[in-house]
């Protein structure tokens, strides 16, 4: 049941011709794609395709219990009284649990432990959990939850960030959760050219196709295993244990496939529950979230608000970047911190700043809760500084791309936190590559009935308000946990009989790592059957699946034990030959040495044996950003450019994304197909957040938690992808010198769509997702 | 639950089980009941009806069964009847929800986004509802109004709309390219034999908005024995007339988005009256 690539299915609706099926080697080739660089199939497509594939939601376990979880329906309210005896008196329900039957820890969090299992003296936003029912029936379950009787003294919600600073403390830890002054360079210096802008980034919810489900099964020895999507088995099973009280071996994790993960999955509000419920009732109990649930429950992008002023010389170079960054964490920190690092650290972009004075806050409020979301931090500033660039341009008079061109960071260049960028950064040629490739032809010559307007078929587009606009977007994102997080992961490469298997703790979340972890074993073994084992908190850790960390630090722990599996294999050989094991290789299934003298095929090697090898990966250390924000806290960058062209029906505000063409800096292409995959719906969740995805609260309540109030890209929606080129540029510190793919599209996108929304209507666009009536024409165009 | 077979079943299944709920294609009540919102002590399901998913001819008229799915009516033959309602119903939704979705359920649900309402508005339909007392009819306004309600038993069993063999239009405003909750539409229809124009804004208000004022104004203008033109600036008022009248003030300053509800709702008028004229 390991995860495979569940983002796969849903990111093939865009139907798009690209760069890249001429650069994949294997697709003339009639034998099964193998090995590093092949397009490789995921494994269990089949099963998924086919519906055969069981998810958490489609477990099951003799004589099971339905859990519900009662959540709260205010954003900000003292709990005066929590009465069950109504609920726990239902025919059929087996146990009701609040705060009161948490045996360990009372608050937990994957980061900082700031948030309460359950709430119980305040409530601090929309749908925090308060108590759970387990029941013999879902209907009993969730009715029993609606019993219990909490009454509550209503508080103001702090909804609004910048309020924050001066609201009383929403919590003990206080309202500010970080605060970075990052100070690079001269005060005083000034620009002949300065350019000011305030740009708003609403909340996107990172909103997987499957909800979060969950089975928790009692076991004899009083602990109890998790059935779950998790995407850190193994911090999901720590703050469980510390919550029920256990050690963490009495608890275990078994990761089934994820539905989607965009983000950090699963939501301990229902982890937490379920294991609590199953332990008191010694039964299995299963949850399955409703949608609005789901909305409710999970972190979201952190809305920002950004406050900008760049300085640039009379040339178009930045001379100065001044910065303001407030960031809306929610009630609880999570991801906060190292989000605030990532938007302070990248606010200035992939370009080359001598002075730059930003400071960023991360606050409490009561609106929905804030963690990781890919690309998060990057993506915020990322809009706000190309928004900044189109303002220089247009001060200057300079074509977007050029003025991009003429402040670009390379190779060698400073970070403004000090740190010198020692991985390959490409952006000039990336830049290069998206402005020289050709522009998608206008409609104008093919009949009209078959043009698409904003607006969709049959809709009120009309072709004379529809103006054409092209803008550039680039961004850069780090790969790998930042300030010194300890990126290790460990795994087992096991061949008995020529089979190999792969025990790695790695989530798939629909990133591809199950299928990249059977190429990499492809390519150092020679065999051809690799299965990669399903994921278990009994497995050495391999930690999140987030910032890319698996293609680096769990690719680089498979490498190395499949290497070590291939010395045990030709060691003997090599023994016999009296040579050493480098002057053997493996190709195409067989082992030679170095002279062709000896040959024979790596079954017939591999036969009767069984080989074990471990190994582990860790990347070089980080440091925390310091009280300037400066320091080396990142392993590696990952960058891309984008072109976006846009129509915009100007009297109605409606946007259409006709084509982004991307460029990308990936390092090596490892398997064409899924990185044109994972770049292609990196793109579309860009589309949703510059124009559609927000998640609306008013005064705190989260309004429309559906997915027809939350509007994602449908297929219409979706533009044309064109992958204009991939610069292959090892970073030499990476395993294969392969960078992380799926991020960085999602940073990028909204600034390019804002940029080209610009330059068709002319207004500032400087706030995301755009609105309708902030893309209708300027007065005067 | 029950499922009958015919009109008369279902109403005395109704009449049987006063709390029961009818359904039909259960895209709006299932969401409800899924939300928990609602938790109907029986449902009569209205499924196996086969009277009320086709139409047929009266004097002039169509009598549309309220079962008819919102995919049937956007098919060719039907757009040929009655083409904004044809229009309507490929707008309204993505395919899973037009396969199910009827007819009498969007008259029945009443939400302001509803997609058929402005062009039944505009078509001045007539309701034929059935009940244990037989039948009787009231304009689908005064139903979304509010002015007349159904009684215990009651189905929504017919809708009869004019033929009226002129161009019609419905167009929408929404917030994407793929389908999506109606900002603002406009469903308008041109009666030539009455030289009228019949226009409803949808999804700005509770039910459609007739701009009675702004029909009979610019019906006036329009050249209805020769080639119905009319000038771009009489259409560009037009457009200023409906959207005064549906979206009004509300104090002043005008809020940004009743500006921008207002410049929406002038723009689709005045689109679909310059399509229905030009087609």
């Amino acid at each position: 049941m390991s995860g495979q690539d569940a983002a796969t299915a849903t990111t093939a609706l865009n139907t798009t011709v690209t760069a890249m099926a001429a650069t994949d080697p294997e697709a003339s080739e009639q034998q099964e794609p193998r090995g590093i660089g092949a397009s490789v199939p995921a494994a269990d497509t089949r099963a998924k395709t086919e519906g055969t594939f069981p998810y958490a939601a489609d477990l099951w376990a003799e004589g099971l219990l339905w859990a519900a979880v009662l959540r709260s329906p205010h954003a900000h309210a003292r709990i005066l009284s929590i009465d069950t005896t109504a609920a726990a008196a239902m025919p059929g329900v087996r146990a009701v649990v609040t705060h009161a039957d948490v045996p360990g820890a009372t608050t937990h969090g994957r980061r900082i432990a700031d948030r309460p299992v359950f709430a119980h003296d305040v409530v601090r936003h929309h749908g925090e959990p308060i108590a759970a029912v387990a029941a013999d029936h879902p209907d009993t379950a969730r009715l029993a939850a609606a019993a219990i009787a909490v009454e509550y003294e209503l508080l103001d919600p702090v909804t609004d960030p910048e309020q924050s600073f001066g609201a009383p403390a929403l919590h003990p830890d206080g309202n500010l959760i970080r605060h970075i002054p990052l100070r690079y360079g001269d005060p005083e210096v000034t620009g002949e050219v300065v350019v000011e802008g305030l740009y708003r980034i609403g909340r996107q919810d990172p909103a997987p196709i499957g909800a979060e489900a969950g089975l928790a099964v009692p076991r004899p020895d009083g602990g109890v295993e998790l059935y779950t999507a998790s995407t850190d088995p193994h911090s999901d099973r720590d703050l469980a244990a510390a919550c029920f009280g256990l050690d963490p071996d009495r608890v275990r994790v078994v990761v089934t496939g994820v539905p989607g993960a965009t983000a950090d999955r699963e939501d301990a509000a229902f982890q937490l529950p379920l294991g609590l419920l199953a332990l008191r009732t010694g039964c299995p109990v299963k949850l399955v979230a409703t949608r609005e649930e789901s909305f409710l429950g999970h972190t979201h992008r952190h809305p920002t608000l950004l406050r900008y002023r760049h300085h640039a010389d009379a040339e178009g170079r930045l001379v100065k970047v001044e910065a303001q960054i407030l960031m809306d964490a929610g009630a609880y920190a999570d991801a906060s911190a190292e989000s605030l690092a990532a938007a302070v650290a990248f606010a200035c972009g992939p370009y080359v700043v001598p002075h730059a004075f930003v400071e960023g806050w991360v606050v409490r409020t009561n609106n929905p809760p804030s963690g990781h979301v890919r690309g998060e931090g990057a993506m915020q500033v990322c809009a706000a500084y190309e928004g900044q660039m189109d303002k220089l341009a247009a001060a200057l008079g300079l074509d977007g791309a050029e003025l991009r061109l003429r402040n670009v960071l390379a190779t060698g260049d400073l970070l403004p936190t000090g740190q010198t960028v020692t991985c390959p950064a490409p952006v000039a040629e990336l830049l290069r590559a998206v402005r020289d490739f050709e522009l998608p032809a206008l409609p104008k010559d093919a009949p009209e009935d078959e043009w698409l307007l904003p607006g969709g078929p049959e809709g009120a587009g009309e072709p004379g308000a529809v103006r054409r606009g092209v803008g550039y977007g680039v961004g850069m994102v780090h790969m790998l946990g930042a300030e010194g997080t300890d990126e290790v992961s460990t795994a087992t490469v096991k061949v008995v009989n020529g089979s190999a298997t792969v025990i790695c703790a790695a989530v798939d979340t629909g990133q591809g790592f199950a299928t990249l972890a059977r190429q990499i074993v492809q390519e150092v073994l020679g065999v051809d059957e690799v299965i990669t084992a399903p994921v278990d908190t009994d497995q050495p850790p391999a930690g999140p699946s987030a910032h890319g960390r698996h293609t680096w630090v769990s690719g680089g722990a498979v490498e190395r034990a499949a290497k070590m599996v291939r010395t045990q294999l030709l060691q003997p050989m090599a023994h016999k030959l009296g040579m050493s094991t480098e002057l053997l290789q493996i190709q195409d299934g067989r082992i030679t040495s170095y002279d062709g003298a000896f040959s024979t095929t790596v079954a017939e090697a591999m036969a009767g044996k069984e080989l074990w090898a471990t190994a582990q990966c860790r990347p070089h250390p980080t440091e925390p950003l310091d009280a300037d924000g400066q320091g080396d806290a990142f392993v590696g960058l990952a960058f891309c450019a984008i072109r976006a062209v846009v129509d915009v029906d100007v009297e109605l505000g409606s946007v259409r994304v006709v084509e982004l063409a991307v460029a990308q800096d990936v390092g090596r292409v490892l398997n064409p197909r899924q990185l044109e995959a994972r770049i292609e719906a990196g793109v579309t969740q860009g589309v949703g957040a510059a124009l559609t995805e927000n998640l609306r609260t008013v005064a705190g309540l989260v309004r429309h938690p559906d997915l027809t109030g939350y509007a994602l890209p449908t297929a219409l929606d979706a533009p044309a992808v064109r992958i204009v080129k991939l610069v292959e540029e090892r970073d030499v510190v990476a395993p294969f010198g392969a960078k992380a793919a799926s991020a960085v599209p999602v940073v990028t996108t909204p600034a390019a769509v804002a940029s080209a929304v610009r330059a068709a209507t002319g207004r500032p666009v400087n706030r995301l997702p755009i609105r309708p009536s902030a893309a209708v024409g300027a007065p005067n165009s | 639950m029950t499922l009958p077979a015919s009109l008369d079943e279902a109403v005395a299944a109704l009449t049987a089980m006063p709390a029961a709920v009818p359904v039909a294609g259960g895209t709006d009540l299932m969401a409800a009941v899924n939300a928990g919102l609602l938790r109907p002590a029986a449902l009569v399901g209205l499924g196996r009806i086969n009277e009320i998913r086709g139409w047929q001819y009266q004097d002039g008229h169509a009598l549309l069964g309220a079962g008819l799915t919102h995919a049937r009516m956007g098919r060719p033959d039907f757009a040929a009847l009655i083409p904004a309602l044809a229009a309507a119903a490929r707008a309204a939704g993505p395919p899973q929800i037009r396969n199910a979705g009827t007819l009498g359920g969007n008259i029945a649900t009443a939400a302001p986004t509803g997609d058929a309402l402005p062009v039944l508005a505009a078509l001045e339909a007539v309701l034929v509802i059935v009940g244990p007392g037989g039948q009787r009819e009231i304009p689908v306004s005064y139903l979304l109004a509010g002015r007349e309600m159904l009684r215990p038993g009651e189905l929504i069993g017919f809708v009869r709309v004019p033929l009226l063999h002129a161009p019609q239009v419905f167009l929408k405003a929404t917030g994407r390219t793929g389908p999506g909750r109606a900002v603002a539409s406009v469903g308008l229809v041109l009666d030539p034999a009455r030289r009228g124009v019949r226009c409803a804004i949808g999804a700005v208000a509770p039910m459609p908005l007739r701009p009675l004022e702004a029909e009979q104004w610019v019906a006036s203008l329009i050249d209805w024995d020769g080639g119905r033109s009319l000038a771009p600036e009489a259409l560009e008022a037009f457009g200023e007339y409906v959207a005064a009248a549906c979206v009004p003030d509300q104090g002043e300053p005008v809020a940004p988005g009743v500006l921008h509800l207002r410049r929406t709702v002038a723009v689709l008028a005045r689109r679909a009256l310059g399509r229905a004229l030009t087609s």
